[in-house]
């Protein structure tokens, strides 16, 4: 297995799905000739050429809509917005056109489409350029929603968004791009709506997904240290949500911490709060707490938005609450 | 290349072709008469926004269109569904809300789809579907098939930023789409020129380097003219056209709304009527000697049996199954 970083396995699928089906393409906002604002699309253009690496002018709603549009008439685009934070223009397309079309057709248009691109906080963009979409996105019927937080799902996960028949919203978490890490090569699928444990434990469930897999990583690691055996679970896929793995994991530790780097109101962990009441109320021993971005537009000064952001260390602390250690 | 220059045409169409719009602006007047009837009997809920007075614009174009060529429109979109051949069944089956309707009754009035006839909806967003008729002409030219897409949508749309989106990169990518504007003078109860600092839509094509044509809206032969060119422009190419094409809304904007409104006076509408598509080609054609009173009352009877017909079917249709609320929302 090769080492890549998260950037290059997306890159990997993109190509291995482009030779595959030549009604796969590429269209957004530097994906050709400058490479990809953040990369992801290097070479690609060299390989296949312009008119299927399709550089657009800077119109969200106008690429994305084209998009659908030729998702209509049978190819099967993939969208890159150059960030979700920029994708705010073109959600007129996404929801009222992409994830409507069959229904409201009666089930006679499939829209096979991608809409892919960086998605959360990095570092000092301030408000307008520092956002989690996924609740948006994940409160839609008709479109599905990944999140991946490693390079083999990254890979995996773009790949069955490519070939699924419905539009499918891929969430790339925009500090990952340079992470490494082991990558199947070719025929590497990670199929939609399932969950995976990213380190088994017993005594807490901590909840995650995209970057803050990583948080939750470095809290168990300190938790471990502290005598406590935390499991991660990485939901990978937002809608569908892998209801099962949840409850499964929290019936066994009986206390979660859900972390995600969206604001707390209405957001994705309040959704896995849900499924855990309503499914493991009776093995539950402490409610369940949730580590969120700060209920603030993001501020641009470096400790004021550290403050902001899901830290292992808020992770660990809401861990001993609900353990009852503090 | 921009020529956005006014033109009236005026070219001689076989008498067949000329029978063959009359009879279908027949049948769409016919029709939207008696989806109005069904609206006020509660028959039809929700927004129904009816097409009379714009007959001669879905007709005249799509006349001039292949049977592979792609149709997306707006929300009043009931005229060129029937004009692309969607059985008058399946339209008013829609309307009704029945499981027999042309989108087994989860789309309605305003998103009425037949992918087999490449009438891909029936779209509620004013402007929204202008992207989409730009992806469909992409699909095309990635292909490399000899199709157009052509996109109906109101004077309205015009003010949106998808309608300016879409018109460039249809312009940059160089995509086979006509794009429709049917001026109708009015969004819902403004009129264009309140709200619009650029009051000839067709001078927008300047902006786009957009081959642009101003179109007799109520003379369905002009409309076949002018969309024939466009067609030409398109399939040896792809080069885009902007229609703008000049009609007049009847009816107040939706089923919900009076007739004239405080927007508009009642001796406008009445002014407007003289010059009604129908009644303009019915002349035509009795000035040459190729119908004549029977023959019209014949066609006109023919309109109207086939829409009671529909209505019949539709009523009798069942409602879709309860299973259906959740079918459709993915594809498996």
């Amino acid at each position: 297995m090769a080492t890549l970083t998260y950037r290059d396995a997306l890159n990997q699928a993109l190509r291995e799905e482009m030779q595959r089906d030549p009604n796969v393409f590429l269209m957004g906002e530097e994906v050709g000739v400058y490479q990809g604002a953040y990369k992801v699309s290097r070479g690609l253009l060299e390989e296949f050429g312009p008119q299927r690496i399709v550089d657009t002018p800077i119109a969200e709603l106008g690429f994305a809509g084209m998009g659908v549009g030729a998702a209509m008439a049978g190819l099967r685009p993939v969208i890159e917005f150059m960030t979700w934070n920029f994708a705010v223009l073109a959600l007129d397309q996404i929801v009222n056109s992409a994830a409507k079309i069959l229904y409201e057709s009666g089930g006679q248009v499939p829209i096979p489409i991608v809409f892919r691109g960086p998605n959360g906080a990095a570092l000092q963009l301030a408000a307008q350029h520092s956002q989690a979409w996924e609740s948006w996105l994940s409160h839609i019927p008709g479109l599905k929603v990944v999140a991946p937080a490693t390079p083999a799902d990254a890979k995996g996960l773009l790949k069955s968004a490519i070939r699924d028949d419905n539009p499918v919203i891929v969430l790339e978490g925009e500090m990952l791009y340079n992470i490494k890490g082991e990558v199947p090569e070719g025929e590497h699928i990670v199929p939609i709506g399932q969950a995976e444990v990213k380190r088994p434990g017993n005594d807490v469930t901590l909840i995650c997904h995209s970057k803050t897999v990583t948080v939750a990583l470095k809290a168990a690691e300190q938790l471990a240290e502290q005598g406590t055996s935390a499991e991660v679970l990485d939901l990978r896929s937002l809608r569908p949500l892998d209801e099962a793995a949840i409850v499964e994991s929290v019936a066994r530790t009986n206390r979660a911490v859900v972390v995600e780097e969206g604001w707390p109101h209405c957001g994705i962990g309040a959704q896995v709060v849900d499924v855990i009441q309503r499914d493991a109320f009776d093995q539950l021993d402490a409610p369940v707490l949730r580590v969120t971005q700060a209920d603030v537009p993001m501020p641009y000064n470096k400790q004021l938005e550290r403050l902001a952001k899901p830290s292992p260390e808020r992770v660990v602390a809401a861990a001993r609450r609900v353990l009852y250690l503090d | 290349m921009a020529t956005a220059t006014a033109r009236t045409v005026s070219v001689p169409a076989p008498t067949e072709l000329e029978r063959r719009m009359l009879r279908q602006m027949l049948l769409i007047r016919r029709f939207e008469e008696k989806a109005a009837e069904a609206y006020a009997l509660g028959k039809i809920g929700g927004f129904c926004h009816l097409y009379i007075g714009q007959e001669a614009v879905a007709v005249g174009s799509l006349a001039a269109l292949r049977d592979d060529d792609y149709v997306i429109s707006s929300y009043r979109e009931h005229g060129q569904a029937l004009a692309r051949g969607v059985p008058a069944t399946a339209v008013m089956a829609e309307l009704f809300g029945k499981a027999t309707g042309c989108s087994k009754g989860k789309g309605g009035s305003m998103h009425l789809f037949d992918a087999g006839r490449r009438f891909l909806g029936g779209h509620g967003i004013v402007g929204g579907h202008i992207p989409l008729a730009a992806g469909i002409g992409f699909a095309i030219r990635y292909k490399r098939g000899d199709q157009l897409c052509i996109c109906y949508f109101g004077e309205a749309a015009v003010n949106i930023g998808a309608f300016h989106e879409a018109l460039n990169m249809a312009s940059v990518y160089k995509l086979p789409v006509i794009f429709c504007c049917e001026n109708n003078r009015y969004g819902m109860g403004t009129a264009f020129e309140r709200v619009a600092a650029v009051t000839d839509v067709v001078e927008h094509a300047c902006s786009y380097d957009m081959a642009a044509e101003v179109v007799d809206g109520m003379d369905a032969l002009a409309v076949y003219a002018a969309t024939e060119r466009a067609a030409d422009r398109a399939r040896s190419g792809g080069h885009p056209t902007l229609l703008e094409v000049r009609t007049y809304r009847y009816m107040g904007h939706s089923m919900s709304d009076p007739l004239h409104g405080v927007y508009r006076t009642k001796e406008e509408v009445e002014e407007q009527r003289k010059r009604d598509p129908i009644t303009q080609l019915a002349h035509k054609l009795k000035d040459e000697g190729a119908l004549d009173d029977a023959a019209l009352d014949a066609l006109d009877a023919e309109a109207r049996a086939e829409t009671d017909a529909a209505a019949r079917f539709a009523e009798e249709s069942p409602d879709p199954e309860p299973a259906e609320l959740t079918t459709h929302v993915l594809a498996d």
